[in-house]
């Protein structure tokens, strides 16, 4: 039953990376145009080199 | 908004070398908001931001596919209207919104706030659940103890953080002494905890942190569903009212300088061109035209206008540029005086108790006197503090309202979503359920029923030759009705006859030469026909020969008018005309619609109280109207709807938005509000039903966590797939 005592910790922390995740890109306003981000990768427009 | 200017930089202009965070800043925070209607794809957003990007003066432009919109960063010297032009030669139909009205951050920072609240409340109940499912498959001792404390350490800072809604609800329900939903919420959840925490100290068997988190989760969902539905519609909503972006032309020292209309005051001298609306009251001080003031009082016949007439905001300026004195702005003006009748009207509206309001009313006081009951029973059974204290928290997480939390904004979630595709927006949240109600319908006519534009009835009463010269003579007017009598003469064929120096005189009607003699097309006393008494909108055509011809005209038929007044009455409902309008017309009408009950010359007050005494005589009056004589009737009703073209006042005080221009989908909304608010109920009805069964379980202390745990995510479950059922 050790193994539960590696096992717990590594899922609540696998598990708290996504909420992470999932906030992160809440407060980076990543869902304010889910349209238009959906097909802006679709434009070359900025395929060389990043948005200046 | 574009002469908020950062102060930064309207300060000191050549400090380049000054930070500008403005540049760093995000698109919320532009200055200029553009609606775009027709983008829909990859290459229309990078056709329009470079092309926006080209234009000298702005730093910056994004596209909002999902919005249709376009935020522009650029120099506080350049105006919206100078996009415009530029958008439309790339091919996109462009139309200002004005920023001021757009209050979409703050309903977006909310959505952005629960919806992190669901992700800590799920992502918590997940890893709870699957602790708490090793304890029901039969871990025991140091294990099971171990997990529950795990669980604790998980739930308690969790449900700190995502439940702050509901405490905050329950807190300001209790203060004022009332209960609503929100209080069973909150006492299952400190109770739940509490004996949890408890029974984890002493080794106990049963604990419900993951039954608390999994009723936050769902409670949650249902909270952030309602809220994405308001949202969206107080976007759509707040967009038809930003894209009227209320301008001015003031004159000083002789030239017209365009303003925006808030910044005007008492005494400004203004120009308002042909076809304007009048921005504030005043009195006109030179020129002459006719007033179209349909929107405020209903009367298709356009009235005339001369020095010293006074004019109100609203009315638009038909055929000669005018002077016109401001005698009020703002506030003051007559549009913004029949707000108090509104409000007089609406006291009687927020009686209404919404159906999710009438069954918490019902369950939160049942709830709390079951459990109680349950304590009490088990502790004069038993005088054991702990196994009391334990049911009654069963009893509290199982009849807790998880399934009639999500049952009412499921529903309307879906239904909303059903009608918007439709064209119908619902801007209130308990709208659904009173258009279901709803037995009888009153239009208003013009602009609702019409659509305020006129449409020639007697073409063929006309020899061809007069034809021809009223056709010439209407094209050299702007007048609604010249226009008419062009589309009728385009529509049969008739070419405009050869006449000479045509001229419109403003507030009277056009005149030119024909064959050496003088032709009039315009007022009965100007072309010396004689007023039929009572007879519909008419020109007449004056050819010098001592005769006048009358030239007669109703309002044309909004698309889908007749289908749906067909349908609404084939539904069993009782359909009402009520306008400001003359008789004639109305009756007219009311004859083409088939219409039996009509009302006309009817001021706002009496569609008022029409209303209000349809309303004493038990009838549930859905109000269609878009003039501001509509607003206060709109508000008087049980439920209201404008279409999108109505005044801005009468679209806040209606509940429906109608946006496209056909009539059609009333017919089928009411069908789809009934059909929603059967779903309402059912769903109350089955989570009802899990509760029968659940309490007497729960009360003989027999509930464990896993029976809880079940009972919660069926019904909620089922609550969620009957309302995606709607069609």
């Amino acid at each position: 039953m050790t193994v539960i005592s590696y096992l717990i910790p590594i899922s609540l922390i696998l598990g708290g990376v996504g909420l992470a995740g999932f906030l992160y890109t809440l407060k980076s306003r990543q869902y304010e145009d889910p349209e238009g981000d959906a097909r802006r990768i679709l434009s070359p427009d900025w395929d060389e080199h990043p948005k200046p | 908004m574009t002469a908020q200017a950062r102060p930064g930089l309207a300060v000191c202009p050549g400090c380049v070398a000054a930070p500008d965070t403005a540049i760093s800043a995000r698109p919320m925070e532009a200055q200029l908001a553009l609606s775009l209607p027709t983008i829909h794809c990859q290459a229309c957003i990078s056709k329009v931001e470079r092309g926006l990007a080209k234009v000298p003066g702005v730093r910056e432009a994004r596209v909002n596919l999902t919005l249709k919109r376009a935020f522009v960063e650029a120099d506080p010297a350049l105006r919206a209207v100078d996009l415009i032009p530029v958008l439309q030669d790339l091919g996109f139909e462009a139309h200002e919104l004005d920023l001021a009205t757009l209050h979409a951050t703050a309903s977006n920072r909310q959505g952005r706030d629960l919806a992190m609240r669901l992700a800590v409340a799920g992502f918590a109940s997940m890893n709870v659940m699957l602790l708490s499912v090793s304890v029901w498959s039969g871990a025991s001792d140091a294990t099971r103890d171990m997990f529950h404390w795990i669980s604790a350490a998980i739930t308690l800072p969790a449900i700190g953080f995502a439940a702050q809604p509901f405490f905050k609800n329950a807190w300001s329900a209790l203060r004022a002494r009332r209960l609503n939903m929100d209080v069973p919420i909150v006492l299952a959840l400190v109770l739940a905890l509490a004996t949890s925490l408890w029974e984890t100290s002493l080794g106990g068997e049963h604990a419900y942190f993951d039954a608390a988190l999994t009723l936050v989760f769902f409670l949650l969902a249902g909270r952030f569903l309602d809220q994405r539905t308001r949202a969206a519609a107080r976007s759509a909503a707040e967009e038809l009212a930003a894209l009227e972006v209320p301008r001015a032309l003031r004159l000083e020292q002789g030239r017209p300088v365009e303003i925006e209309a808030r910044t005007l005051a008492v005494g400004d001298l203004l120009l308002v061109r042909p076809g304007g609306r009048m921005p504030v009251d005043g009195e006109i001080i030179e020129g002459q035209s006719e007033l179209d003031r349909s929107l405020l009082t209903g009367e298709t016949l356009p009235i005339f206008g001369a020095p010293g007439c006074n004019v109100s905001a609203g009315e638009v300026n038909l055929t000669g540029p005018l002077t016109i004195r401001a005698t009020a702005v703002g506030a003051d003006t007559s549009l913004h005086r029949m707000t108090d009748l509104v409000a007089i009207a609406e006291s009687g509206r927020s009686r209404y108790t919404s159906l999710a309001e009438s069954a918490a009313k019902l369950y939160a006081p049942g709830v709390h006197i079951l459990s109680a009951l349950a304590f009490v029973g088990w502790y004069l059974y038993t005088f054991d503090l702990r196994t009391a204290l334990n049911i009654a928290a069963a009893v509290l997480i199982i009849t807790c309202p998880c399934a009639l939390g999500l049952a009412v904004p499921a529903v309307t979630t879906a239904a909303s979503g059903r009608l918007f595709k439709r064209g119908l927006l619902i801007k209130n949240a308990t709208a659904l359920e009173r258009l279901a109600a709803v037995d009888t319908v009153v239009f208003d006519k013009t602009g609702t029923l019409t659509q305020g534009t006129p449409e020639l009835t007697n073409l063929n009463d006309h020899s061809p030759e007069d034809l021809a010269i009223a056709r010439a003579l209407a094209e050299g007017s702007e007048h609604p009705l010249s226009r008419a009598i062009v589309a009728a003469t385009q529509a049969a064929g008739i070419p405009p006859a050869v006449v000479n120096r045509v001229k419109e005189v403003p507030g009277f009607g056009t005149e030119g030469q024909w064959r050496g003699h003088r032709v009039r097309l315009g007022r009965a006393a100007w072309t010396g026909g004689r007023v039929a008494t009572g007879v519909l909108t008419s020109s007449y055509l004056d050819l010098g020969d001592g005769t006048p011809r009358a030239l007669t005209f109703v309002d044309s038929l909004r698309p889908g008018a007749t289908a749906a007044v067909t349908a609404l009455q084939e539904a069993g409902k009782l359909v009402v005309l009520m306008s400001g309008d003359s008789t004639a017309p109305v009756q007219n009408l009311a004859d083409r619609l088939g219409i039996e009950r009509w009302y006309a010359n009817a001021l706002p007050t009496d569609k008022m109280d029409r209303i209000a005494s349809l309303q004493a005589g038990g009838r549930k009056v859905l109000m269609v109207g878009d003039g501001l004589n509509d607003t206060a009737a709109l508000a008087a009703a049980h439920v209201s709807i404008s279409p999108a073209s109505a005044l801005d006042a009468a679209r806040v005080a209606s509940d429906i938005v109608l946006l496209g221009q056909d009539l059609e989908p009333l017919a089928a909304a009411c069908r789809t509000a009934e059909q929603a608010t059967r779903r309402i109920r059912e769903n109350f009805r089955m989570a009802t039903l899990y509760n029968i069964i659940a309490v007497p379980l729960a009360v003989a202390g027999l509930a464990t966590p896993l029976i809880a745990a079940l009972a919660m995510s069926l019904s909620s479950i089922t609550v969620s797939l009957n309302a995606l059922r709607l069609r």
